[in-house]
């Protein structure tokens, strides 16, 4: 009994001492993900926005001030995300990286409430990319239904024409798997081909009945695949299985990395299969070639993550949006005494920004929060991820149609 | 020391029935009355009275819960979804009729302990694990239709934007305004449940808990006592949505999966079965232990690790120390945090002469 007392008087004494920010800091809220059902996700996109911090910081930080990203895991929950949100907004964070498709939905009102904007970068909510209705939120990267888009355009190309032809799309069984729909369903009527729908249950590791239905009963001319976490993998393994040629499928962006590769048995197995990126992959990019640099300077190795340079990548990219933001924000305001309205005004001035090639040229206007909505298909080919697309965007009047009519 | 009953001769049958038979008690329940409506809400920051209202959402909903499983000795894993059924009623009525607070909770409620009745059926014939799978059933069933049906959940997304909920003219959006408007439920809901122990109904329940052959023997109709021991507790679940909905302002069904249920399981076992102190301590330890355990490990982490490796430790340890605690007070005390509470009552109550 006097262990539990001493228990809870330390976990008080815990509770009291969280650091206030110090005044030339600048605070990033980044939530994240490294444990959880999408860890394999967070547990390489949060170094990387780490590192970008870092780097920025070893560099003198934005106009003199120090940037701080303060990371808290979330385990793809929604209390945490809650929590740890309020957190940020005691400490005064003028932007927040929100991390996945049910917290974005979760925090939406208290963001536009507060005027602090959030990011949400390829997860829901798709609507958000207008920027008059949720002038909080921006996806800043290709939303599902831009994505939805290209991959219609991307399986176009390939066959050389889609009328007549069939699309099977597998989704994972929830509201974000879902979303793309209204625009497939759009494109569709438009291009005249034949598509049907199937879902995967939650956790989706199971899903022998669904493609054996697309290979060989549905016989399908493309698959669309949608899946995240665990998923891809296994979706990757068994259409390999009963013989499907994988060149005939795309996956979206959260099927895209090297990890869901390995998973599905390694590149031998995955040959052929394409997916969707809205961060470029690899480490030929010169904002790592920084980061390696400060590691090197510091004496220490690079981190394994980058290895993993699909998500790696990506959380640079998300960490240097941010950054870029709250630049843009300090030049309007040279004080440094910026507010999250301020950096909401500094994403939206967000233009040409390429980030040396890593992600495509974003704009980001009062109206347009997602940024243009560019991708890149990468494919599986002799042992790595091959860019077989440069950045491209497919039937915007169809996406911006379905925005609008978005409640 | 203070806390003890010699002396105090009851004369009427209404002092000895009161809730708090004790005058200390009542002084104690008086002041943590004034520290919560009072004290807490001016000396805390929006920060900590965020973190208070996910506890009090928890706490009504481990209340409800431990009605089921703590008093009636039904087990359900299906709470999530029950929550759910009131989060999506609650979020149709305030956004197709524009209805206000004070209507859409009830109803949302009502609608819970609806569904929450028919998942109790089988519960006549079944018990025990098999009895749990029957309700798992039963989430998975609400899960899959709420994701399905578009006219309920509002579209593909499957959630819906709530307004805030406004008293008298006055929106309450921010965190101290929320901190009363939960608070109020919480004591509506703790009142509730100890004053429901204490009726006819009450009574029948625990009677189902502890045999239910000889309940039906001395005349319970263990039938009807058994859908309403799932109707109310569904209740308090579907009030708990609706909080839990206005509170975030959007209902959406992934708040309220298998780990929700669960996650109110754990909180009503560690806290302790059948009681309400039981209830509100595990609902306070099970959301408050990874926040505390987090801060914990930034404080002090740093001076074992580097920054780099302890962002990659924290959140794997927070699992880890979550876990080992919850082991160690189920070994320590399986009777959950109340007993343990209880113990050290018990231990003042003679103090200083333990013998």
């Amino acid at each position: 009994m006097r262990a539990t007392l001493a228990f809870l008087t330390g976990a008080a004494l815990a509770l009291g001492s969280i650091a206030p920010a110090t005044a030339a800091e600048i605070v990033i809220g980044a939530q994240c993900d490294r444990t959880g059902p999408t860890q394999t996700v967070g547990t390489n996109l949060c170094p990387g926005f780490n590192d970008y911090i870092k780097l920025i910081n070893s560099k003198g930080g934005v106009m003199g001030h120090t940037i701080r990203a303060d990371e808290v895991d979330n385990e793809y929950k929604v209390p945490p995300a809650v929590e740890s949100y309020e957190r940020y907004k005691k400490e005064g964070a003028v932007t927040v990286s929100v991390y996945g498709t049910p917290q974005v939905y979760a925090l939406t009102q208290k963001l536009t409430e507060d005027r602090i904007p959030g990011t949400s970068p390829g997860f829901g909510k798709a609507a958000a990319a207008d920027g008059t209705k949720y002038p909080y939120i921006f996806p800043i990267a290709a939303t599902y239904w831009s994505q939805a888009a290209a991959a219609v355009k991307y399986a176009k190309d390939q066959m050389g024409g889609l009328k007549g032809k069939k699309i099977a799309y597998i989704f994972y069984d929830n509201p974000a798997g879902r979303e793309p729909l209204p625009v497939l369903e759009e494109l569709q009527k438009l291009e005249g081909f034949e598509m049907r729908t199937f879902a995967v249950p939650p956790p989706g590791v199971e899903m022998g009945a669904q493609v054996l239905d697309i290979a060989q009963r549905y016989r399908a001319d493309f698959v669309i695949s949608h899946l995240f976490g665990r998923s891809p993998s296994v979706a990757i393994k068994e259409l390999k299985r009963v013989g499907f040629p994988l060149k005939k499928v795309i996956g979206f962006v959260w099927g895209a990395a090297e990890a869901d590769v390995e998973a599905a048995g390694g590149y031998g197995v995955a040959e052929g299969y394409s997916a969707l990126e809205f961060a470029g992959v690899g480490e030929d990019y010169p904002v790592l070639k920084e980061i390696k640099e400060m590691y090197k300077k510091e004496g220490k190795p690079e981190p394994k993550e980058m290895k993993e340079s699909v998500y790696y990548n990506r959380g640079v990219f998300l960490a240097a949006i941010h950054v870029e933001a709250i630049r843009n924000a300090l030049k309007a305001k040279p004080d440094g005494k910026i507010t999250g309205a301020d950096t909401k005004a500094g994403f939206e001035k967000i233009k040409n920004f390429t980030l040396g090639g890593l992600v495509p040229p974003i704009e980001i206007t009062p109206t347009d929060h997602e940024g243009g909505g560019l991708v890149q298909v990468w494919q599986v080919s002799g042992g790595k991820w091959v860019k077989r697309t440069d950045w491209f965007r497919a039937y915007p009047e169809v996406v911006a149609k379905v925005i609008k009519e978005a409640k | 020391m203070i806390h003890r009953e010699s002396g105090l001769l009851k004369t009427s049958y209404q002092a000895d029935m009161a809730l708090y038979p004790l005058p200390i008690a009542r002084w104690s329940v008086a002041v943590i009355l004034v520290l919560a409506f009072l004290v807490l809400p001016l000396v805390l920051s929006e920060y900590y009275l965020s973190i208070i209202n996910l506890v009090s959402v928890a706490i009504v909903g481990a209340l409800g819960l431990n009605i089921l499983v703590g008093y009636t000795g039904q087990v359900s894993i299906g709470h999530g979804a029950f929550m759910s059924v009131g989060a999506y009623t609650a979020a149709n009525l305030a956004v197709r009729l524009g209805a206000p607070f004070w209507v859409s909770l009830p109803l949302g409620g009502l609608m819970a302990a609806a569904v929450g009745a028919v998942v109790g059926i089988p519960s006549l014939r079944i018990k025990g694990l098999y009895l749990a799978i029957a309700t798992l059933a039963g989430q998975l069933i609400i899960e899959w239709t709420i994701n399905h049906v578009t006219w309920i959940s509002g579209g593909v997304q499957a959630s819906i934007e709530v307004p805030r909920p406004s008293l008298f003219g006055i929106q309450i959006s921010s965190q101290r305004g929320m901190y009363f408007f939960l608070l109020a439920f919480v004591v509506l809901a703790i009142v509730g449940v100890m004053n429901l122990m204490r009726t006819r109904v009450g009574r029948a329940f625990v009677a189902i808990r502890d045999q239910d052959i000889a309940a039906e023997i001395i005349g319970i109709n263990i039938f009807r006592y058994k859908l309403l021991a799932f109707a109310i507790s569904s209740f308090y679940a579907g009030v708990t949505g609706v909080l839990y909905t206005y509170y975030l302002g959007i209902a959406n069904y992934e708040q309220y999966q298998i780990t929700t249920s669960i996650d109110y399981l754990a909180m009503i076992i560690i806290g302790g079965l059948g009681s309400v102190q039981g209830a509100v301590f595990g609902a306070i330890f099970v959301t408050l232990l990874p926040i505390v355990i987090r801060t914990s490990m930034e404080t002090f982490g740093g001076l074992l690790f580097s920054s780099g490796a302890l962002l990659n430790i924290i959140p794997n340890l927070r699992l880890i120390v979550f876990g080992l605690l919850i082991i160690v007070f189920l070994i320590v005390e399986p009777e959950g945090l109340n007993r343990l509470w209880r113990n050290i009552r018990s231990y003042f109550r003679v103090w200083p002469f333990a013998y």
